[in-house]
Protein backbone atom coordinates (compact mmCIF):
# COMPACT_ATOMS: atom_id res chain seq x y z
CA UNK A 1 0.00 0.00 0.00
CA UNK A 2 3.06 2.35 0.05
CA UNK A 3 3.32 2.78 -2.99
CA UNK A 4 -0.68 4.41 -2.80
CA UNK A 5 0.96 6.97 -0.21
CA UNK A 6 3.81 7.97 -2.16
CA UNK A 7 1.72 8.64 -4.95
CA UNK A 8 -0.74 11.01 -3.21
CA UNK A 9 2.62 12.83 -1.29
CA UNK A 10 3.35 13.77 -5.31
CA UNK A 11 -0.22 15.41 -6.51
CA UNK A 12 -0.94 18.87 -6.84
CA UNK A 13 -3.43 18.85 -3.56
CA UNK A 14 -0.54 17.35 -1.38
CA UNK A 15 2.04 19.38 -2.67
CA UNK A 16 0.10 22.79 -2.06
CA UNK A 17 -1.36 22.14 1.14
CA UNK A 18 2.11 21.08 2.41
CA UNK A 19 3.63 24.11 0.81
CA UNK A 20 1.37 26.67 2.24
CA UNK A 21 2.01 28.26 6.01
CA UNK A 22 -1.51 28.64 6.54
CA UNK A 23 -3.73 25.76 4.80
CA UNK A 24 -3.26 23.08 6.62
CA UNK A 25 -4.07 25.26 9.82
CA UNK A 26 -7.16 26.45 8.18
CA UNK A 27 -8.46 22.59 7.22
CA UNK A 28 -7.92 21.22 10.37
CA UNK A 29 -9.94 24.25 11.87
CA UNK A 30 -12.80 22.94 10.06
CA UNK A 31 -11.69 19.32 10.53
CA UNK A 32 -12.12 20.14 14.22
CA UNK A 33 -15.72 22.86 13.93
CA UNK A 34 -17.10 19.55 12.35
CA UNK A 35 -15.74 17.33 15.30
CA UNK A 36 -18.21 19.30 17.26
CA UNK A 37 -21.41 18.70 15.42
CA UNK A 38 -20.36 15.15 14.65
CA UNK A 39 -19.92 14.60 18.18
CA UNK A 40 -23.63 16.18 19.18
CA UNK A 41 -25.05 14.60 16.28
CA UNK A 42 -23.39 11.16 17.56
CA UNK A 43 -23.62 11.63 21.50
CA UNK A 44 -27.17 12.68 21.27
CA UNK A 45 -28.63 9.51 19.92
CA UNK A 46 -26.05 6.98 21.92
CA UNK A 47 -27.22 9.21 25.65
CA UNK A 48 -30.25 8.03 24.11
CA UNK A 49 -29.71 4.89 23.79
CA UNK A 50 -28.25 4.31 27.34
CA UNK A 51 -30.97 6.14 28.85
CA UNK A 52 -29.38 9.15 29.42
CA UNK A 53 -29.94 12.56 27.84
CA UNK A 54 -32.82 12.87 26.20
CA UNK A 55 -34.73 9.56 27.89
CA UNK A 56 -38.60 10.97 27.79
CA UNK A 57 -37.84 11.50 23.72
CA UNK A 58 -38.75 8.17 21.45
CA UNK A 59 -34.95 7.48 20.65
CA UNK A 60 -36.95 7.14 16.69
CA UNK A 61 -37.31 10.89 17.16
CA UNK A 62 -33.77 11.69 18.29
CA UNK A 63 -32.55 9.17 15.37
CA UNK A 64 -33.83 10.86 12.88
CA UNK A 65 -33.50 14.71 13.91
CA UNK A 66 -29.77 13.62 14.70
CA UNK A 67 -29.05 11.44 11.27
CA UNK A 68 -28.76 14.59 9.18
CA UNK A 69 -26.50 16.07 10.82
CA UNK A 70 -24.52 12.89 11.44
CA UNK A 71 -24.20 12.19 7.59
CA UNK A 72 -23.45 15.92 6.77
CA UNK A 73 -20.66 16.83 9.67
CA UNK A 74 -19.29 13.16 8.60
CA UNK A 75 -18.89 14.62 4.52
CA UNK A 76 -17.62 17.47 6.02
CA UNK A 77 -14.84 14.97 8.13
CA UNK A 78 -13.68 12.72 5.44
CA UNK A 79 -13.38 15.70 2.70
CA UNK A 80 -11.19 17.80 5.38
CA UNK A 81 -9.63 14.43 6.88
CA UNK A 82 -8.57 13.41 3.41
CA UNK A 83 -7.00 17.02 2.42
CA UNK A 84 -5.30 16.85 5.64
CA UNK A 85 -3.87 13.26 4.94
CA UNK A 86 -3.26 14.12 1.59
CA UNK A 87 -0.47 16.71 2.97
CA UNK A 88 1.52 13.81 4.72
CA UNK A 89 0.40 10.54 3.77
CA UNK A 90 4.06 8.91 4.06
CA UNK A 91 4.34 10.41 7.85
CA UNK A 92 0.79 8.78 8.38
CA UNK A 93 1.51 5.30 6.31
CA UNK A 94 4.28 5.21 9.18
CA UNK A 95 2.04 6.02 12.32
CA UNK A 96 0.16 3.78 14.34
CA UNK A 97 -2.74 6.28 15.55
CA UNK A 98 -3.64 6.55 12.17
CA UNK A 99 -4.48 3.60 11.44
CA UNK A 100 -6.25 2.84 14.89
CA UNK A 101 -8.45 5.86 13.54
CA UNK A 102 -8.71 4.49 10.36
CA UNK A 103 -9.84 1.25 11.12
CA UNK A 104 -11.90 3.01 14.49
CA UNK A 105 -13.74 4.92 11.62
CA UNK A 106 -14.31 2.01 9.17
CA UNK A 107 -15.96 -0.08 11.73
CA UNK A 108 -17.76 2.71 13.34
CA UNK A 109 -19.40 4.05 9.79
CA UNK A 110 -20.41 0.45 9.23
CA UNK A 111 -21.79 0.33 12.25
CA UNK A 112 -23.37 3.88 12.37
CA UNK A 113 -25.71 2.98 9.12
CA UNK A 114 -26.23 -0.63 9.98
CA UNK A 115 -26.69 -2.08 12.99
CA UNK A 116 -27.48 1.15 15.31
CA UNK A 117 -29.02 2.43 12.39
CA UNK A 118 -31.97 -0.43 12.32
CA UNK A 119 -32.06 -0.69 16.38
CA UNK A 120 -32.39 3.06 16.60
CA UNK A 121 -35.43 3.41 14.27
CA UNK A 122 -36.95 -0.22 15.38
CA UNK A 123 -37.44 1.95 19.19
CA UNK A 124 -37.95 0.40 22.77
CA UNK A 125 -40.37 -1.94 22.00
CA UNK A 126 -38.48 -3.98 18.90
CA UNK A 127 -35.58 -4.50 21.12
CA UNK A 128 -34.36 -6.03 24.40
CA UNK A 129 -32.84 -2.29 27.22
CA UNK A 130 -29.82 -4.13 27.37
CA UNK A 131 -29.17 -4.34 23.79
CA UNK A 132 -29.91 -0.58 23.37
CA UNK A 133 -27.37 0.13 26.03
CA UNK A 134 -24.40 -2.26 24.19
CA UNK A 135 -25.14 -0.28 20.74
CA UNK A 136 -24.73 3.14 22.46
CA UNK A 137 -22.02 1.80 24.08
CA UNK A 138 -20.06 0.66 21.08
CA UNK A 139 -20.92 3.12 19.04
CA UNK A 140 -18.90 5.78 21.59
CA UNK A 141 -15.95 2.80 21.88
CA UNK A 142 -15.90 3.32 18.30
CA UNK A 143 -16.10 7.08 17.79
CA UNK A 144 -13.66 7.26 20.86
CA UNK A 145 -11.08 5.38 19.08
CA UNK A 146 -11.34 7.75 16.08
CA UNK A 147 -11.22 10.77 17.93
CA UNK A 148 -7.98 9.77 20.50
CA UNK A 149 -6.38 7.97 17.61
CA UNK A 150 -6.94 11.64 15.47
CA UNK A 151 -5.83 13.53 17.99
CA UNK A 152 -2.34 11.55 18.73
CA UNK A 153 -1.31 11.28 15.15
CA UNK A 154 -0.11 14.83 15.80
CA UNK A 155 1.77 13.65 18.89
CA UNK A 156 3.51 10.96 16.77
CA UNK A 157 5.34 12.84 14.62
CA UNK B 1 -1.63 46.04 34.19
CA UNK B 2 0.31 43.02 32.64
CA UNK B 3 0.52 39.51 33.81
CA UNK B 4 3.39 38.72 32.67
CA UNK B 5 5.66 38.86 35.92
CA UNK B 6 2.77 36.58 37.52
CA UNK B 7 2.86 34.19 34.52
CA UNK B 8 6.69 34.23 34.71
CA UNK B 9 6.16 32.95 38.09
CA UNK B 10 4.21 30.36 37.10
CA UNK B 11 6.43 29.07 34.69
CA UNK B 12 9.32 28.77 37.38
CA UNK B 13 6.86 26.34 39.88
CA UNK B 14 7.60 22.99 40.31
CA UNK B 15 4.00 21.52 39.06
CA UNK B 16 3.89 23.53 35.47
CA UNK B 17 7.76 22.57 34.90
CA UNK B 18 6.62 18.84 35.58
CA UNK B 19 3.62 18.89 33.02
CA UNK B 20 5.27 20.99 30.27
CA UNK B 21 8.25 18.71 30.39
CA UNK B 22 5.89 15.48 30.85
CA UNK B 23 5.68 12.62 28.02
CA UNK B 24 2.18 12.03 28.75
CA UNK B 25 0.09 13.72 30.83
CA UNK B 26 0.63 16.78 28.81
CA UNK B 27 -0.56 15.06 25.81
CA UNK B 28 -3.52 13.11 27.90
CA UNK B 29 -4.86 16.57 29.00
CA UNK B 30 -4.69 17.87 25.77
CA UNK B 31 -6.68 15.29 23.95
CA UNK B 32 -8.97 15.22 27.23
CA UNK B 33 -9.52 19.11 26.06
CA UNK B 34 -10.10 18.50 22.87
CA UNK B 35 -12.17 14.98 22.74
CA UNK B 36 -14.70 16.89 25.81
CA UNK B 37 -14.80 19.16 22.74
CA UNK B 38 -17.76 16.68 21.50
CA UNK B 39 -19.77 16.49 24.80
CA UNK B 40 -19.46 20.47 25.37
CA UNK B 41 -19.47 22.10 22.00
CA UNK B 42 -21.22 18.76 20.39
CA UNK B 43 -24.19 19.01 22.37
CA UNK B 44 -24.53 23.38 22.94
CA UNK B 45 -24.41 23.26 19.32
CA UNK B 46 -27.54 20.98 19.98
CA UNK B 47 -29.09 23.13 22.07
CA UNK B 48 -28.07 26.33 18.99
CA UNK B 49 -29.69 24.55 17.06
CA UNK B 50 -33.19 23.78 19.05
CA UNK B 51 -33.18 27.36 19.57
CA UNK B 52 -32.53 28.29 15.93
CA UNK B 53 -35.73 25.83 14.97
CA UNK B 54 -33.51 23.64 13.06
CA UNK B 55 -33.65 20.88 14.99
CA UNK B 56 -35.62 18.41 17.21
CA UNK B 57 -38.41 21.10 16.72
CA UNK B 58 -41.07 18.66 18.23
CA UNK B 59 -38.84 18.46 21.33
CA UNK B 60 -40.46 21.68 23.90
CA UNK B 61 -37.28 23.67 24.50
CA UNK B 62 -37.61 22.77 28.09
CA UNK B 63 -36.60 19.66 27.66
CA UNK B 64 -33.63 19.68 25.41
CA UNK B 65 -32.78 22.63 27.62
CA UNK B 66 -33.32 20.29 31.32
CA UNK B 67 -31.81 17.06 29.67
CA UNK B 68 -28.80 18.26 27.85
CA UNK B 69 -28.08 21.33 30.17
CA UNK B 70 -26.22 19.25 32.66
CA UNK B 71 -23.93 17.07 29.74
CA UNK B 72 -23.17 20.95 28.77
CA UNK B 73 -22.08 21.96 31.77
CA UNK B 74 -20.24 18.84 32.69
CA UNK B 75 -18.51 19.13 29.61
CA UNK B 76 -17.98 23.36 30.17
CA UNK B 77 -16.32 22.25 33.54
CA UNK B 78 -13.80 19.79 32.14
CA UNK B 79 -12.66 22.21 29.39
CA UNK B 80 -12.27 24.62 31.99
CA UNK B 81 -10.36 22.28 34.14
CA UNK B 82 -7.86 20.89 31.43
CA UNK B 83 -7.86 24.31 29.92
CA UNK B 84 -6.44 25.56 33.01
CA UNK B 85 -3.88 23.06 32.98
CA UNK B 86 -2.90 23.73 29.87
CA UNK B 87 -2.07 27.00 30.78
CA UNK B 88 -0.55 26.19 33.85
CA UNK B 89 1.91 23.82 31.75
CA UNK B 90 2.88 27.19 29.29
CA UNK B 91 2.07 30.26 30.99
CA UNK B 92 4.55 32.83 29.34
CA UNK B 93 3.75 31.79 25.70
CA UNK B 94 -0.16 31.76 26.30
CA UNK B 95 -0.15 34.87 27.90
CA UNK B 96 1.55 36.28 24.94
CA UNK B 97 -0.24 34.39 22.48
CA UNK B 98 -2.76 36.79 19.90
CA UNK B 99 -4.62 33.76 19.54
CA UNK B 100 -4.89 32.70 22.91
CA UNK B 101 -5.88 36.68 23.57
CA UNK B 102 -8.64 36.79 21.31
CA UNK B 103 -9.46 33.27 22.28
CA UNK B 104 -10.11 34.90 25.97
CA UNK B 105 -11.58 37.64 24.74
CA UNK B 106 -14.21 35.50 22.46
CA UNK B 107 -15.15 33.56 25.89
CA UNK B 108 -16.23 36.52 28.24
CA UNK B 109 -18.47 37.39 25.08
CA UNK B 110 -19.79 33.79 25.03
CA UNK B 111 -20.30 33.53 28.19
CA UNK B 112 -22.24 37.17 28.01
CA UNK B 113 -24.51 35.90 25.45
CA UNK B 114 -25.76 33.08 27.54
CA UNK B 115 -25.90 35.69 30.75
CA UNK B 116 -28.55 37.56 28.37
CA UNK B 117 -30.22 34.70 27.10
CA UNK B 118 -30.85 33.01 31.05
CA UNK B 119 -31.63 36.94 31.81
CA UNK B 120 -33.94 37.51 29.30
CA UNK B 121 -36.10 34.82 26.82
CA UNK B 122 -35.38 32.21 29.11
CA UNK B 123 -37.18 33.18 31.81
CA UNK B 124 -40.27 33.15 29.82
CA UNK B 125 -39.36 29.67 28.09
CA UNK B 126 -42.76 28.48 29.26
CA UNK B 127 -44.43 30.99 26.78
CA UNK B 128 -42.39 29.55 23.47
CA UNK B 129 -41.67 26.04 25.06
CA UNK B 130 -43.65 24.41 22.14
CA UNK B 131 -43.10 26.63 19.58
CA UNK B 132 -40.81 25.16 16.38
CA UNK B 133 -39.05 28.15 16.10
CA UNK B 134 -38.40 30.18 19.00
CA UNK B 135 -38.54 33.77 19.58
CA UNK B 136 -36.07 36.06 17.81
CA UNK B 137 -34.56 37.09 21.09
CA UNK B 138 -33.79 32.86 21.33
CA UNK B 139 -32.60 32.63 17.69
CA UNK B 140 -30.08 35.62 18.28
CA UNK B 141 -28.93 33.83 20.97
CA UNK B 142 -28.27 30.58 19.13
CA UNK B 143 -26.57 32.23 16.03
CA UNK B 144 -24.47 34.15 18.65
CA UNK B 145 -23.10 31.00 20.28
CA UNK B 146 -22.34 29.36 17.15
CA UNK B 147 -19.92 32.04 16.19
CA UNK B 148 -18.47 32.92 18.92
CA UNK B 149 -17.99 29.21 19.80
CA UNK B 150 -16.69 28.78 16.43
CA UNK B 151 -14.34 31.61 17.03
CA UNK B 152 -12.81 30.44 20.63
CA UNK B 153 -12.59 27.04 18.86
CA UNK B 154 -10.15 28.22 15.67
CA UNK B 155 -8.59 30.09 18.06
CA UNK B 156 -7.90 27.73 20.31
CA UNK B 157 -6.57 25.63 17.37
CA UNK B 158 -4.25 28.30 16.20
CA UNK B 159 -2.08 28.83 19.99
CA UNK B 160 0.04 25.76 18.16
CA UNK B 161 1.05 27.40 15.32
CA UNK B 162 4.11 30.05 16.23
CA UNK B 163 3.37 32.74 13.03
CA UNK B 164 3.34 35.32 15.73
CA UNK B 165 4.85 34.27 18.58
CA UNK B 166 6.89 37.16 20.71
CA UNK B 167 10.38 35.74 20.19
CA UNK B 168 9.85 35.31 16.04
CA UNK B 169 10.11 38.95 15.35
CA UNK B 170 9.82 40.97 13.09
CA UNK B 171 6.16 41.91 13.94
CA UNK B 172 4.29 44.75 12.91
CA UNK B 173 3.45 46.90 15.88
CA UNK B 174 -0.11 46.05 16.31
CA UNK B 175 0.71 42.45 16.67
CA UNK B 176 3.16 43.26 19.19
CA UNK B 177 0.98 45.08 21.00
CA UNK B 178 -2.13 42.74 20.91
CA UNK B 179 0.24 40.08 21.88
CA UNK B 180 1.73 42.53 24.44
CA UNK B 181 5.26 41.12 23.09
CA UNK B 182 8.28 43.22 24.90
CA UNK B 183 10.41 44.22 22.68
CA UNK B 184 13.07 46.44 21.97
CA UNK B 185 11.79 49.51 20.09
CA UNK B 186 14.44 48.76 16.83
CA UNK B 187 13.86 45.28 16.67
CA UNK B 188 9.70 46.35 15.94
CA UNK B 189 9.00 46.75 12.58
Amino acid sequence: MLPFFEWVSKTAVSQAISESSWAFAAIESVHLLGLAVIGGAVLVLDLRLLGLGLRDQPIERVARDAHPWLVSSLIVMLVTGALLFSSEPVKCYNSTPFWVKMWSLFFAMIFAFTVRRRVALAGEGQVKPVWLKVVGIVSLALWFGVGAGGRWIGFSA
Amino acid sequence: MSLLPFCQWLAGTPGSIALRESLYPYPLVESTHVLTLCVFLGLAVVWDLRLLGITLTTVPASVVKRRLGPWITGGFVLMVITGGLLFYAIPVRSYQSLWFRIKAATLVLAGLNAFVFHRGIDRRIDQWDRDAVPPRAARLAGVRSLILWSVVVVCGRMIAYNWFDCDKQPHTRVVNTLAGCVVPAEAAR
